[in-house]
């Protein structure tokens, strides 16, 4: 198991590690974007995904695993949503469940639950993020909810992983101003239609990259967890291979004075 | 003002970086066209259509595949954000030649049943595959 993981681990890796240039890139064009579009002009250029509501209604995404035995992974994950979802207590919350762990926690819980994808998670792959990014949009456009977050575990390092809840509409333009003159782009097509295809498009890499750092995550949470499965049992098997070596040495001996004893009883 | 020589190109998909490093010029297909750029360009955003990127560095040409995305153009840098890019040495030339003959095909049998749009789309990115793997 833990071997199998080892594999697994080192591919889902290389995959985070490859999608991180692109989800960044992604981040600092829309960001670009936004700030010089509002530095140029306008209110208009204001996309739906921007907007600003008063959060009435919240969905929360939470991606756990499919499959256990990995350590806390799933379960630190639920504690972190569950603990949001306290926060919220006076709103009206969703829930889109990814993951069957997930499914099988909340499903017995009173949450209304919107969405769920289960089994879903075998390989990651770009189409998946778009069919659950689209989902989120929908909902999001039509009022369903004035707010999405998404609760997923971050890939840190092989042995770590970090539950965490990030807001993933409506946007939120950083404050941060590019460097260099604040000065409007050149459009090649109009802004508009520049603006509706790239903000799509941002939600949907930002839902890959979570299902991605969530799926690298989760091969290093089983691998660790399985090591010291194996580590435990291998310690297990030492001390119950000496206690057994004992017993039997005990009767041994034990015989063993009984025929001598009984020897030297009969040779007197 | 002097312009700088160089411009540093960057070429990601969603999974991968493709190419990134400082080169003399670059030609981007954009929806309405090619668009060359050469370091110190005023900041541009494009959306990306079907076609045939090109670098120059150090004299060499790079060709590669890509289509669908954006490219934002900053005065020392450009991003490519491209839906689905290729090398030239990874485009499978047999399978783009095959997926040619197919969408020329349903674009000659005048089928009312035929989504031309989708057809031509595909006739697209077959040349542009195969001419960039022509250009290897």
């Amino acid at each position: 198991m833990k071997f199998v993981s080892a594999a697994k681990l080192k591919r889902a890796q290389d995959r985070v590690l490859a999608s991180r240039p692109y989800a960044r890139r992604m981040l600092a064009v829309l960001n670009s974007l936004v700030t010089r579009a509002q530095a140029g002009r306008d209110e208009e250029a204001v996309h739906p995904l921007l907007s600003q509501r008063e959060e009435k209604r919240v969905e929360l995404v939470v991606i756990t695993a499919d499959k256990g035995l990995c350590g806390a992974f799933n379960s630190n994950l639920i504690k972190v949503a569950s603990q949001f979802l306290a926060r919220q207590a006076q709103r009206d919350v969703r829930l889109s469940l990814v993951g069957k762990k997930g499914w099988d926690y909340f499903k017995r819980r009173s949450f209304t639950v919107r969405r769920q994808y289960v089994n879903f998670l075998t390989k990651v792959e770009f189409g998946q993020a778009q069919q659950v990014a689209h989902a989120l949009r929908e909902d999001f456009v039509t009022g369903e909810a004035d707010a999405v977050y998404l609760a997923y575990n971050e890939f840190k390092t092989v042995m770590r992983q970090e539950a965490v809840v990030e807001q993933l509409l409506p946007i939120v333009p950083l404050k941060q101003i590019p460097e260099g003159v604040a000065m409007d782009y050149l459009y090649e097509q109009p802004q508009r239609q520049i603006f509706e295809r790239l903000v799509p498009r941002h939600v949907e890499v930002q839902v890959y990259h979570a299902l991605l750092e969530s799926a690298a995550a989760e091969h290093g949470a089983r691998m660790t967890a399985m090591e010291s499965a194996t580590k435990n049992a291998e310690e297990m098997m030492e001390s119950l291979t000496l206690k057994m070596n004992k017993i039997r040495q005990a009767g041994i001996t034990k015989e063993l004075i009984e025929i001598v004893s009984g020897a030297n009883a009969l040779a007197r | 003002m002097e312009l700088p020589k160089e411009i540093y190109l960057e070429v990601v998909t969603p999974d991968r970086l493709l190419y990134s490093g400082s080169v003399r010029e670059v030609s981007v297909p954009a929806l309405n066209g090619y668009l060359g750029i050469l370091p110190g360009h005023a900041p541009l955003l494009a959306e990306l259509g079907v076609g045939v990127l090109s670098c120059t560095n150090d004299g060499v040409q790079h060709h590669f595949y890509c289509s669908g995305g954006f490219v934002e153009v900053l005065p020392d840098r450009v991003s490519v954000l491209a839906h689905v890019a290729e090398r030239s040495d990874e485009i499978d030339v047999e399978g783009a030649r095959h997926a040619r003959d197919q969408a020329e095909q349903l674009l000659r049998s005048k089928d009312p049943q035929t989504d031309f749009a989708e057809a031509q789309e595909d006739l697209r990115q077959a040349l542009a595959r195969l001419e960039v793997a022509s250009r290897a």
